[in-house]
């Protein structure tokens, strides 16, 4: 079956105005309903990337679409289809955690009576329903971190791009957010992960692609690449690449 | 984004706005309104009793409209400035802007909280001025026109502020050094005939003194010049300062890299 590229990014580039060059041209393909690991150092232009995909970013070359719409000149429509999972927490912690993710709903023109509705479900499967009265900012680290998600995914996104969602979290719940999201992939939603735990990415995605300093170095099947370098885990392949890129030895 | 779905975010926007307002309503509307009552009580009743009438009015009658418009002033555009100065350094903005809210709709939104809380607080400190004085209503729609355009003004600069604030300082500076002197030079507590003709040219470069004059008519029916000229000034600053932040917004407004 012909799949539909989620995300579709050509010769795409971003200097900074400090005259950073955060990517150097990069094309890559994401398909839909793929799990696609996006993964590379501090630096290597991965936020960058996502910034440019959501909006958050100026890009200064190159084209990228979503669903078929340019980011650029048709960036409301491009926007409807993105839920975004970014590495910072960033809502307003006096907030109630309910409101934070139905206000989300209303900037999507969401009625509140609906996107009550819809908020249940989801709160409820991410564990968050009991805290639904509290303020943000009596939740633990990874609720707050599942917040981010409940907040992200409130508008039925179509692509969920999760930047570093299990960073600081424990084992028990980053195996709950792999089922979670395992579960979401499976129900039709194309899933971007950038993470610095490569077992992570492993175990979840079906595509890797390692960006460094603004390049992209290989971009293919998750097995293929396994299957490439015979009996090695990804984290060697990732640090030979990374290496040899680099010139140097980690 | 279809019209509806637009109105609907515009809606969240607000409602966001006013349930913050009034969760913190210790900061946004008891300050201005505490702070007005000891003007109405120090200059109005205790001072203001031993002043000569102008334009024919009590003094506190005359000094009740400058400071409702005071309040006005201030609570719009402390509400855009510290909100959208918030809203970039804990980049819960990002919630707006990763939306498919167009970026002329997440402006209204910051401006129009700006308004919100200015008639919010307008209308407390009215009441409050209830105690003080009786207040007639000479001609209401230059009243609503006044505090309208004026909350629109101030929560536009609020926002040019907010854009520019690199710190807690860079939020607290243009309030305390300009806005406020600005606003006790802009003929809330005098009438600008009382000076002599050089300093009434001088006084006619405040831009809050049209605000004031504007509002004071609705009120009272007086004014130290004329309301049209008083419109024309708040027209011109609000196109300007629109131009403004539809600039920055073009520019990223120092939210977008």
């Amino acid at each position: 079956m012909l799949m539909a590229s989620a995300v579709s990014v050509s010769n795409l580039k971003k200097t900074y105005d400090t005259g950073v060059e955060a990517l150097k041209g990069i094309t890559l393909q994401v398909e839909e309903g793929d799990f696609f690991a996006l993964l590379g150092p501090n630096g290597a232009g991965k936020t960058t990337l996502i910034g440019i995909l959501t909006g958050l970013v100026y890009k200064t070359g190159g084209e990228a679409e979503i669903f078929s719409h340019d980011t650029a000149t048709d960036a409301s429509r491009a926007k409807t289809y993105i839920g975004l999972v970014p590495q910072e927490f960033n809502f307003n912690i006096f907030e109630k955690v309910e409101d934070i993710v139905v206000t989300q709903a209303g900037y999507y023109g969401i009625p509140r009576a609906q996107a009550l509705k819809d908020a249940e479900p989801i709160l409820k499967d991410l564990g968050l329903w009991e805290k639904r009265r509290e303020p943000a900012q009596k939740l633990s680290g990874g609720m707050k971190r599942r917040l981010m998600i409940a907040r992200a995914l409130i508008h039925k996104p179509k692509l969920l791009i999760l930047d570093e969602p299990t960073a600081g979290v424990d084992v028990e719940l980053r195996r709950h957010m792999w089922t979670f999201l395992r579960k979401m992939n499976a129900e039709g939603t194309t899933i971007i992960l950038t993470t610095h735990y490569l077992e992570e990415a492993e175990q979840l995605c079906r595509t890797v692609a390692v960006i460094n300093k603004g390049e992209i170095l290989i971009n293919e099947p998750m097995q293929s690449l396994l299957e490439r370098y015979g009996e090695k885990k990804l984290e060697d392949i990732y640090i030979n690449l990374i290496e040899g890129d680099s010139g140097q030895t980690i | 984004m279809t019209p509806n779905k637009m109105w609907i975010a515009y809606m969240t926007v607000m409602r966001k706005e006013l349930v913050r307002i009034f969760r913190i309503w210790a900061q946004t509307i008891l300050p201005p309104v505490v702070t007005t009552s000891l003007y109405f009580i120090v200059f109005g009743t205790f001072i203001g009793s031993q002043l000569a009438p102008i334009h024919g009015l009590s003094y506190i009658q005359f000094i009740v409209p400058g400071l409702i418009m005071m309040s006005i002033i201030t609570s719009s555009y402390m509400n855009t400035v510290s909100n959208f100065y918030f809203a970039k350094f804990m980049r819960n903005i990002d919630e707006m802007l990763v939306s498919p809210m167009p970026g002329w709709l997440v402006i209204a939104g910051f401006v129009s909280g700006g308004v919100m809380r200015g008639l919010i607080v307008g209308f407390f400190v009215l009441l409050v001025s209830l105690f003080f004085s009786h207040l007639a209503i000479y001609n209401l729609a230059i009243l609503i026109a006044a505090v309208l355009m004026t909350s629109v003004l101030f929560s536009l600069a609020g926002l040019i502020n907010g854009v520019y604030a690199k710190g807690f300082d860079g939020i607290s500076i243009v309030p305390t050094f300009v806005l406020t002197p600005l606003t006790y030079l802009g003929g809330i507590f005098y009438s600008i005939t009382q000076f002599p003709e050089f300093w009434q040219k001088v006084s006619l470069l405040n831009p809050i003194l049209y605000m004031v004059n504007a509002f004071r008519y609705g009120f009272l029916g007086v004014s130290d010049v004329p309301v049209w000229i008083c419109f024309s000034v708040l027209i011109g600053f609000t196109l300007i300062f629109t131009a403004i932040v539809a600039f920055l917004f073009k520019r990223g407004m120092g939210v977008k890299n």
